[in-house]
C-alpha cells in the first residue's frame, strides 16, 4: 500500500461523496420542507442520465447533454409533483413510500420501453478524457477531478441560494413553519413545486455526470438512492449541512473500506479468504457506520429532535 | 356473519378450490401459482403484524424473507454434498427435512429481527423506514459479496426438501403443506391481535402517550411484534426457496421488501386476510398482464398509485366497507 494509491482512493471517495451530496441535497430539502419521503428520487437521477445520453448521441455536445439532463429531470419533477406528489403531503409516510414506489415501477418500465434493457454509454468529453498530473507524481483522471470541482461549486451555490436569497429565505421559513408562510402570503403550491424541481434537477445532473463514468441503464438510480438515504439519515434528515458531511463520510468510508479492509485482513488471514471477508465487510461498512451513529444520535449528526 | 368474515371465507375457499380443480384437470402450473400466492401471502401476514397492527413501516422485510430462504438453501446444499456445516466443537450436518429447516429459518430470522429491531426501534417515522431499508440492503450486499454460498449466482436446491409422510415433489401435496402453514399463522395472528398484547400494540400505534400513561412500555411491545413478524416472513422465505428450488440475493433486495408491502396494501392494511387478497391479486395481475405487455410493471405501478391515492382500504376495504377491520388511519 503506497501513498500514491491511498491519495488516489481518497480522491475517488471524495468524488463519490460529492455525487452523493447532489442526490442527498434534493432528498433532504424535499423532506425538510414538505415532509415527504421520496423513493422515486433515483428515477429522476436515471432520467437525467438517459436524457444526457440521448442528447449527447444526437448532438455530440457534452455541455448540451448536461443542460438536457437538468431540464429533463426538472420537467419530470414538475410533472410528478403536480400530478402525484402534491396529493401526498398530508398523508402518512406509508402512503408516501407506496406511491413513490409505484412511481419507480412506472419510470423504470417506461424507460425500458423507450430505450430498451441494454445499457447505453455516455462518453467523457474529449477535453477531459486524459489525466492530470498532481503533486507527489499522482496522475488522476481529469474528468473525475472535474466532477469533484463541479460538485463543490454546486454545493457552495446551494449554500448561497439557501442562506442569501429570497427563495432560500422562503425555503428556510418552510422548514420551520409550513402553515405560517402560507398565511404570510407566500404561494406554497408554487414554492413546493419549485423545491421539488430543484431537487429533481440536482439528481438528474448527478445522473448525467456519473453516467459518463458508468453505464446508463434502467435501475441505475436505486443503489445511489439507498446510499443517499443512508447519507441523510447519518447527517440528520432535513439538514443540508448534514447531507454534505454525511455524503463525504459515506463516500470515503465506502471507497476506503473496499481498498483497506482486504489489505487489513491479509495481515492475519490467507489472501483469498482475506479478499472475500474484506469485500463482504466493506460492502456492509456504511450500514455499520449508520447503525453506530444512530446508536448515539438517533436523529443523525445534525438532525433536530 | 360480518361482510369481512364472508369475504375471508370466500377467499380461503377460492384459494383451496383453484389448485384442487387444477389438480383434477392435471394443470400443474396453476397449482404452482396457487402455491406462490399462499407463500407470498404468508410473507405479507408477517409484515402485516408489524405494519398494520404495530404501525411499524418496515421497508426491510426482505431481510427475513432472504434469511429464511438461505436457511433452507444452505442446509440443503450441505445435505446434498454430504459436507457437514461444522465439525468442531460438535458435528452439525446439513438436512433436507422441512420441519428442521423451518425451525432454523424461524429462529434465525427471529434473532436477526431482535438485533435489527432493537436498534431500529430506537428511531421512529422516516428514520425507521430508512434504517430498516438499510439493514435489508446490508444483507443484500453481504450475500452478493460472500462467495461461499454462490454469491451473486445464488444456490440451487436440486431436490425439494422432504416432509415426513408426504411427497413434497407432488405439487398438490406441497401446496397443501404451505396452505396449512398459512392457516396456522393466520390463526396465530388473529389470536395475537385479540390478546392483551395485540390490543396494547394497536393502542401504542394510535396513541403512544396514553399507552405510556397506563404503564405499558411501547418499545417492548413493538420489538416483540417485530420479532414475530420477522419470524413469520422468514418461514415464508424458507417455503419460497423450496418452491423455486433456488435462492439468490434477489430475495434480499429492497424490491422484495417493496413487493411484500404491496401485497399488504393492495389487500388492505390491518385486515387479517389483506395479504392473502393482495398476493392473489398480484399474481393474477402478473399472469394476466404479462401476456398483454412485457412492461406489465407500468400497469402494476399505476394500479398501486390509484389504490394509495383514492382507495385507501385496499381490496378488502373496498368489498367490506371501511368500518369492518381494525382500521388504518
Amino acid at each position: 500500500m503506497n501513498l500514491v494509491l491511498l491519495i488516489e482512493q481518497l480522491l475517488n471517495g471524495l468524488q463519490f461523496g460529492v455525487m452523493l451530496f447532489l442526490m442527498a441535497a434534493g432528498l433532504t430539502l424535499i423532506f425538510g420542507v414538505m415532509g415527504l419521503i421520496n423513493l422515486a428520487h433515483g428515477s429522476l437521477y436515471m432520467i437525467g442520465a438517459f436524457a444526457a445520453a440521448a442528447v449527447a448521441s444526437a448532438t455530440g455536445s457534452f455541455t448540451l447533454a448536461l443542460m438536457a439532463s437538468l431540464a429533463a429531470a426538472a420537467l419530470a419533477g414538475v410533472i410528478v409533483e403536480m400530478v402525484v406528489i402534491r396529493r401526498l403531503y398530508d398523508r402518512d409516510h406509508l402512503d408516501q413510500v407506496l406511491a413513490t414506489f409505484a412511481l419507480i415501477l412506472i419510470f423504470s418500465e417506461g424507460t425500458r420501453w423507450v430505450f430498451g434493457s441494454f445499457p447505453i454509454y455516455l462518453d467523457v468529453p474529449a477535453a477531459l478524457s486524459g489525466g492530470v498530473n498532481l503533486p507527489f507524481g499522482i496522475r488522476y483522471p481529469a474528468y473525475r477531478l472535474a466532477i469533484i470541482g463541479i460538485g463543490l461549486v454546486v454545493a457552495f451555490g446551494l449554500f448561497l441560494l439557501i442562506t442569501r436569497t429570497r427563495i432560500g429565505m422562503r425555503i428556510r421559513a418552510g422548514e420551520s413553519d409550513r402553515e405560517m408562510i402560507g398565511a404570510l402570503g407566500v404561494n406554497i403550491a408554487v414554492l413546493y413545486t419549485a423545491i421539488f424541481a430543484l431537487g429533481a434537477a440536482l439528481a438528474g445532473f448527478a445522473g448525467a455526470l456519473v453516467g459518463a463514468i458508468q453505464s446508463v441503464e434502467v435501475g441505475m438510480g436505486e443503489p445511489v438512492l439507498i446510499l443517499a438515504f443512508v447519507t441523510i439519515v447519518i447527517g440528520g434528515i432535513g439538514s443540508i449541512r448534514g447531507a454534505f458531511v454525511g455524503a463525504l463520510l459515506v463516500g470515503l468510508t465506502d471507497t476506503m473500506g473496499r481498498v483497506l479492509l482486504p489489505i487489513l485482513f491479509r495481515a492475519f488471514m490467507e489472501p483469498s479468504a482475506a479478499t472475500a471477508v474484506g469485500a463482504a465487510l466493506a460492502s456492509m461498512s456504511i450500514y455499520i457506520l449508520m447503525a453506530a451513529i444512530l446508536l448515539f444520535k438517533p436523529t443523525g449528526l445534525y438532525g433536530s429532535a | 356473519m360480518r361482510r369481512e368474515t364472508l369475504i375471508n371465507t370466500i377467499l380461503t375457499l377460492g384459494l383451496l378450490a383453484v389448485p384442487l380443480v387444477a389438480w383434477a384437470m392435471d394443470e400443474t402450473y396453476a397449482i404452482t401459482l396457487a402455491t406462490e400466492v399462499v407463500i407470498l401471502a404468508l410473507a405479507g401476514v408477517g409484515l402485516n403484524l408489524a405494519l398494520g397492527l404495530g404501525g411499524l413501516v418496515s421497508l426491510g422485510h426482505a431481510m427475513f424473507f432472504g434469511i429464511g430462504g438461505y436457511a433452507a438453501g444452505i442446509l440443503a446444499s450441505h445435505a446434498q454434498s454430504y459436507d457437514p456445516i461444522m465439525e468442531w466443537p460438535f458435528l452439525i450436518e446439513g438436512t433436507q427435512s422441512m420441519p428442521v429447516i423451518w425451525l432454523l429459518a424461524i429462529v434465525a430470522s427471529a434473532l436477526v429481527a431482535l438485533a435489527t429491531g432493537a436498534l431500529s426501534l430506537r428511531t421512529s417515522g422516516v428514520y425507521f423506514i430508512m434504517i430498516t431499508l438499510a439493514f435489508g440492503q446490508m444483507f443484500y450486499y453481504f450475500t452478493i459479496s460472500w462467495p461461499a454460498y454462490g454469491g451473486e449466482d445464488g444456490l440451487s436446491i436440486y431436490v425439494r426438501d422432504r416432509f415426513p409422510g408426504l411427497n413434497t415433489l407432488d405439487p398438490i401435496q406441497f401446496f397443501g403443506l404451505c396452505f396449512v402453514l398459512l392457516m396456522v399463522c393466520l390463526f396465530i395472528v388473529a389470536r395475537l391481535s385479540r390478546s392483551g398484547f395485540g390490543l396494547a400494540l394497536n393502542a401504542a400505534r394510535q396513541n403512544e402517550t396514553r399507552v405510556r400513561a397506563v404503564g405499558i412500555e411501547p418499545y417492548r411491545l413493538r420489538l416483540m411484534a417485530f420479532v414475530i413478524s420477522g419470524a413469520i416472513t422468514g418461514l415464508a422465505g424458507a417455503l419460497y426457496a423450496d418452491l423455486n428450488r433456488f435462492v439468490s440475493p434477489v430475495m434480499f433486495s429492497w424490491h422484495t421488501s417493496g413487493e411484500i408491502m404491496v401485497f399488504v396494501i393492495l389487500g388492505g392494511v390491518a385486515r387479517l386476510f389483506g395479504p392473502v387478497a393482495g398476493a392473489a391479486l398480484f399474481i393474477i395481475l402478473e399472469e394476466a398482464l404479462d401476456g398483454v405487455s412485457d412492461y406489465w410493471h407500468i400497469y402494476l405501478g399505476a394500479l398501486l398509485l390509484i389504490v394509495v391515492l383514492f382507495a385507501r382500504g385496499g381490496l378488502i376495504g373496498l368489498l367490506a366497507g371501511r368500518n369492518g377491520g381494525g382500521g388504518h388511519d
